[in-house]
C-alpha cells in the first residue's frame, strides 16, 4: 500500500448514545439507530465504538488490531510483547456471516506498558505517550498491520459492510456500554479497506465523522510538527489526533478544543466582551492550522463523555435529543426516534456550537 | 568616448498626418527622445518604451514598436548578448538593470493548479457566506493556557507577543524613499491604511510628514542605516532588518548623489548630494549570533515590537531561515530571485538566487521539521504578479505575500526597467520635481486600494471554490495544489503531487 493520501470522500450517517449516569446500554439500541440510516451508507464501511465494554480489564489498554497477513501479526506481536505486559490476547470474537465473507485477521490485546523500557526514559514519555507512539509505529512501519483502537475499557469494531452487518459480524450483541457511537459510510473512491472505516481512535478518543475535511492538507502538516503520523490516509484520522493534541497534550478544555476546531468568525469575535474576545483571538492565532474547514458533523467520544460538533457553517446534519439520563446524537432525527419515541427535548445544534455531554460527577 | 554602435531597441513612429504639433510628447518624454524642428523628430536610440508619450498624445499619433532591424539569426548569440557586449566594449562598466530578472527561467507558479470542490463537499459562495482573510503576522506560542474563572468566564493566561494585523494577506514590499518618490510612499501608505495592511518603508527612512501612518508601516533597517533613529524605530508596527534582496543577493545599494535633495537628505540623515551607499553586508553582522544581537537590540529599543528579517532566496535558504527564527526573528521575509530592484548589476539580477516557490517550500518544510514554524511568520515575495500567484504562495506555506512591482504597475509603471536612470516618466522611481508631480498620491492610493480589493475578492472566490472559509485553512495546505509538467524532484521540493494524483 502506498502512503500517498487520497482524499477521503464520504457522505455518511452517524449516531451516538450516552448515559450520563453511566448505565450500560445494550448494543441493540445503537445498532437500531444506525441500521435505519443504511440509506446514508453504501456498504463500504461501518463501525462502532463502545465505552465500558471491558470492565474486567479496565486498567489495561485494550488494543484492537487488524492484520492483512500472518507476518504482520508476528511483527506487531514481537513489538508488543517486548514493550508491554500482555494480560490477555485473543481473536476478536466474530462470526461468519453471509454479508461479510472476506476479512482481515482481527485480534485484541489487553496490555500494560512495561515500566523498565529504556525508550520511556530516553524520551521522557508517559504511558499514554508511549501507547500513542506504539500506534504510530505499528501503523506506519509494520506493513499490513493497523490499530483499530488503543484505549482503556473501550474498543472499536469496524470493517467493510453496512454498519448492522458489521455489528452482526463482530457479535456486538455481547457488549454493553455507557457510550456508543456508530457510523455508516458512503465512500466514493477508496475501495473497501477495513482500516478506512470509522470510528477512528487514539487512546480513549474516538471519532465518527460525516464529511470531508477540506483543510486536511494543513491539519496534517500541523500534526506532523508534533510528531503525529497520519497513516490511515483519511481525513477523519486528523480529527482524532487534533483532539488528542489539544486536550491531552495542551490541556485545553473540550469546549476550547471545539472552539479551535470550529472557530468563531472574526466578525463575531470582534463583538465579544474583552476577555472572551482575547481568548477567541488567541485560539485562532495559535490554533489556526488546527481549524477544521469543510463540511462535517462529528461525534467525538471519550471515557468521560460525548461531544457533537458541526462545521462553522453547518454543511452537514446533526440532531441531538435528551431523555432521562440519555443523550442521543445522530445525523437524522428518525435514528433517534427508533429507540426513543418521546424525547424530552430535540434540537439541531447551531453551526460550530459544540454539544458537550459529560458523565455526572462521581460516576465511575 | 567610443561611438555607440548599438542599434536602437525601439522605433518611434509618428503619424504626421495626425500630429498637430502640440509638443505634448516633448513635455512628457523624460528620456529626451523628442526634439522639434518644424515637426516632432524622435531619436530612436533614447526610447525605452515607457509608453508615456503614447498615452499622452491627444491625437494618438505615436506608436512605439520593437526595432525590426534584422540581426543574423543565432539561438545562442541572441541580440541581447551582442548588444550587451557592444555596450560594455564601449564603456567598460557593469551593466545596470532595473526591476526583476527578465530572463525566461521557468516560472513555477505557472506550473501549479488549484483544487476545487465538486459534489462530495460543497463549495462556499463568498457573496453569501463570510470568507475570512484576516492574518496576524508574528511569533505564536506552541499552545495556550486558558483558565475558567469562578463566574464561568474564560481568561487567557498566555501572553502572545505583539502581532501585525492584516485584513488582506498582501503587504507592500520595501521600496525606499530615495529610490521611489515621496508621492509613491504616500500613495502606498494611504492605500495600506485604507485596506488594513502595511507598507514597508525600505531602507531610506521615513519622511517626517508620514509618521501619522505608523499603524500601517513597517520600518526597515538596512546595512546603510539611513534615517535610523529611536523615533523611527518606534514609528511603525514592526521593524524589518534587511539582509538581502532577491534581485541582488549579497549586493549592497547605491543611491547616486544627484538624487539626494533636501528632503531625502533630512530623511536619510546624509549630506545633500552625497552618494548613499549601503554596504553589501551589515558591518555589525558577520554571523548569526550578531544578527541575534541586533534583533534583541531593536526589540529592547521598541518595547518588543515584532522584528522581521528579510533575506534573498539563495541555495541554502532553509537553514538560514531556521537560524534567523532561532535568533529571535518574528517574521522571515523571503525574496525570490525574480524580485524587483531600483538598480542592480544585470549579471547579478539575472543569474543569482533561486525562485521564491522553491525557497518558500523549503523554508516552510524546514521550520515544520524543526517544530518552530509557529515561532515566525513567513512573507513571500519576488514577483507576485496576480492574486493567483499570491494564493499559490499561501498554499505553499506563506503567511502573507509582499508586492513591489505589482504595486508600482498599479501606480502607472510600464515595466520599462529604467528605474536606475532616475528619469521615470511616470513619476514613481525618480526625484525630479517635474516628474514626481506626475503622480497624484491620492489617485495612486485609490488605484492601489482597488488592486488589493480586487485581489482580495479573487482570493475569496478561490477559497470558496476550495470549500474553506478562512485563509488559515488554506495556508500551507499543499494538498490543494497540483503540479503540471514538473519533474519528480521539483514536485518533491514543492511538496505537491502531480495533477491526476
Amino acid at each position: 500500500m502506498n502512503h500517498l493520501y487520497q482524499k477521503d470522500i464520504s457522505g455518511c450517517g452517524l449516531s451516538g448514545i450516552i448515559s450520563t449516569t453511566g448505565k450500560l446500554i445494550p448494543a441493540e439500541d445503537i445498532i437500531k439507530t444506525i441500521r435505519i440510516q443504511n440509506e446514508r451508507g453504501n456498504g463500504l464501511g461501518g463501525g462502532f465504538a463502545g465505552y465500558g465494554i471491558y470492565p474486567e480489564y479496565k486498567d489495561y489498554y485494550a488494543v484492537h488490531i487488524m492484520f492483512d497477513h500472518e507476518q504482520a501479526k508476528e511483527d506487531a506481536e514481537d513489538y508488543i510483547e517486548n514493550n508491554y505486559i500482555v494480560a490477555r490476547k485473543e481473536r476478536i470474537p466474530h462470526r461468519r456471516t453471509s454479508a461479510i465473507t472476506v476479512h482481515p485477521l482481527l485480534w485484541r490485546y489487553f496490555v500494560k506498558v512495561r515500566t523498565e523500557r529504556p525508550d520511556l526514559e530516553l524520551e521522557d514519555l508517559n504511558k499514554d505517550d508511549f501507547v500513542v507512539k506504539t500506534v504510530m509505529k505499528i501503523n506506519s512501519e509494520i506493513d499490513g498491520a493497523y490499530v483499530f483502537s488503543s484505549g482503556k475499557n473501550m474498543g472499536a469494531f469496524k470493517g467493510v459492510g453496512f454498519a448492522d452487518e458489521i455489528a452482526d459480524f463482530f457479535m456486538l450483541e455481547q457488549y454493553q456500554a455507557y457510550i456508543w457511537t456508530a457510523h455508516n459510510r458512503f465512500p466514493t473512491n477508496t475501495q473497501g479497506w477495513w482500516g478506512g472505516a470509522h470510528p477512528f481512535t487514539l487512546l480513549d478518543w474516538s471519532i465518527v465523522h460525516n464529511g470531508e475535511i477540506s483543510s486536511y492538507g494543513i491539519n496534517k502538516r500541523y500534526l506532523e510538527m508534533f510528531r503525529y503520523k497520519c497513516t490511515l490516509l483519511t481525513d477523519t484520522e486528523v480529527v482524532a489526533y487534533l483532539f488528542d493534541l489539544l486536550i491531552r497534550k495542551h490541556g485545553l478544555s473540550a469546549k476550547l478544543a471545539c472552539m479551535a476546531l470550529a472557530a468563531p468568525f472574526w466578525k463575531d469575535i470582534d463583538r465579544m466582551p474583552e476577555d472572551e474576545r482575547q481568548v477567541a483571538r488567541q485560539i485562532r492565532q495559535v490554533y489556526g492550522p488546527a481549524m477544521l474547514n469543510g463540511p462535517f458533523s462529528i461525534l467525538f467520544a471519550h471515557s468521560r463523555g460525548l461531544i457533537g460538533l458541526n462545521d462553522r457553517i453547518k454543511l452537514r446534519p446533526l440532531i441531538v435529543a435528551t431523555k432521562d439520563d440519555r443523550t442521543y446524537m445522530a445525523s437524522e432525527e428518525s435514528a433517534i426516534r427508533t429507540v426513543c419515541t418521546k424525547p424530552d427535548r430535540v434540537w439541531a445544534p447551531r453551526a460550530g456550537e459544540p454539544v458537550i455531554v459529560e458523565l455526572d460527577a462521581g460516576v465511575a | 568616448m567610443l561611438k555607440n554602435t548599438t542599434p536602437p531597441e525601439f522605433k518611434v513612429k509618428i503619424d504626421y498626418q495626425r500630429c498637430r504639433r502640440c509638443k505634448r510628447c516633448l513635455q512628457n518624454c523624460s528620456f529626451g527622445v523628442y526634439s522639434f524642428a518644424d515637426r516632432v523628430v524622435p531619436d530612436h536610440s533614447k526610447c525605452v518604451a515607457c509608453q508615456r508619450c503614447v498615452g499622452y498624445c491627444p491625437e494618438s499619433a505615436i506608436e512605439v514598436i520593437p526595432n525590426p532591424a534584422a540581426f543574423k539569426y543565432s539561438s545562442n548569440w541572441t541580440p541581447e548578448h551582442r548588444k550587451n557586449i557592444w555596450k560594455q566594449s564601449e564603456q567598460g562598466g557593469m551593466l545596470l538593470a532595473g526591476m526583476g530578472c527578465d530572463l525566461p527561467y521557468p516560472i513555477l507558479f505557472d506550473s501549479m493548479l488549484l483544487d476545487a470542490c465538486q459534489v462530495t463537499n460543497p463549495s462556499i459562495d463568498p457573496l453569501r457566506e463570510p470568507m475570512e482573510l484576516r492574518t496576524y503576522l508574528g511569533r505564536k506560542p506552541d499552545s495556550l493556557q486558558v483558565e475558567t474563572t469562578k463566574d464561568g468566564k474564560l481568561k487567557s493566561k498566555t501572553h502572545i507577543e505583539q502581532q501585525i494585523k492584516l485584513e488582506v494577506p498582501i503587504i507592500f514590499a520595501p521600496m525606499s524613499y530615495g529610490a521611489v518618490s515621496l508621492n509613491t510612499h504616500k500613495a502606498l501608505m494611504m492605500a495600506a491604511k485604507e485596506v488594513g495592511t502595511v507598507m514597508n518603508t525600505g531602507e531610506g527612512g521615513l519622511h517626517k510628514d508620514l509618521y501619522a501612518y505608523g499603524d500601517n508601516i513597517i520600518v526597515q533597517v538596512a546595512s546603510g542605516r539611513f534615517g535610523v533613529h529611536a523615533e523611527y524605530l518606534n514609528a511603525g508596527v514592526a521593524v524589518d532588518i534587511k539582509i538581502g534582496q532577491g534581485a541582488k543577493p549579497g549586493i549592497g545599494g547605491h543611491l547616486p548623489g544627484e538624487k539626494i535633495g533636501m528632503e531625502i537628505s533630512k530623511t536619510r540623515m546624509i549630506p545633500i548630494g552625497s552618494d548613499a551607499l549601503s554596504p553589501a553586508p551589515h558591518h555589525d553582522i558577520y554571523s548569526i549570533e550578531d544578527l541575534r544581537q541586533l534583533i534583541y537590540a531593536i526589540k529592547e529599543a521598541t518595547n518588543y515590537k515584532p522584528v522581521s528579517v528579510k533575506i534573498a532566496a539563495v541555495h541554502n535558504v532553509a537553514s538560514i531561515a531556521s537560524g534567523i527564527v532561532r535568533a529571535g526573528a518574528d517574521i522571515v521575509y523571503l525574496d525570490g530571485f525574480r524580485g524587483g530592484t531600483g538598480a542592480a548589476p544585470t549579471v547579478i539580477r539575472n543569474h543569482v538566487g533561486i525562485p521564491i516557490e522553491l525557497a518558500l517550500a523549503a523554508v516552510d518544510d524546514r521550520l515544520r521539521q524543526e517544530g518552530i514554524r509557529n515561532q515566525a511568520s513567513i512573507i513571500a515575495a519576488g514577483s507576485i504578479r496576480s492574486s493567483a500567484d499570491a494564493a499559490k504562495a499561501i498554499a505553499l506555506g506563506a503567511d502573507a505575500v509582499a508586492i513591489g512591482t505589482a504595486a508600482l504597475v498599479a501606480l502607472g509603471c510600464r515595466v520599462c526597467q529604467m528605474c536606475y536612470t532616475g528619469k521615470c516618466a511616470w513619476g514613481i522611481c525618480t526625484q525630479k520635481p517635474e516628474l514626481t508631480a506626475r503622480l497624484d498620491p491620492e489617485e495612486g492610493a485609490e488605484r492601489l486600494t482597488n488592486l488589493l480589493r480586487a485581489w482580495a475578492l479573487e482570493i475569496k472566490e478561490m477559497l470558496g471554490s476550495l470549500g474553506v472559509n478562512a485563509i488559515e485553512s488554506f495556508r500551507g495546505s499543499r494538498e490543494r495544489l497540483r503540479g503540471v509538467g514538473l519533474d519528480k524532484q521539483t514536485l518533491d521540493i514543492l511538496g505537491i503531487k502531480p495533477a491526476g494524483r
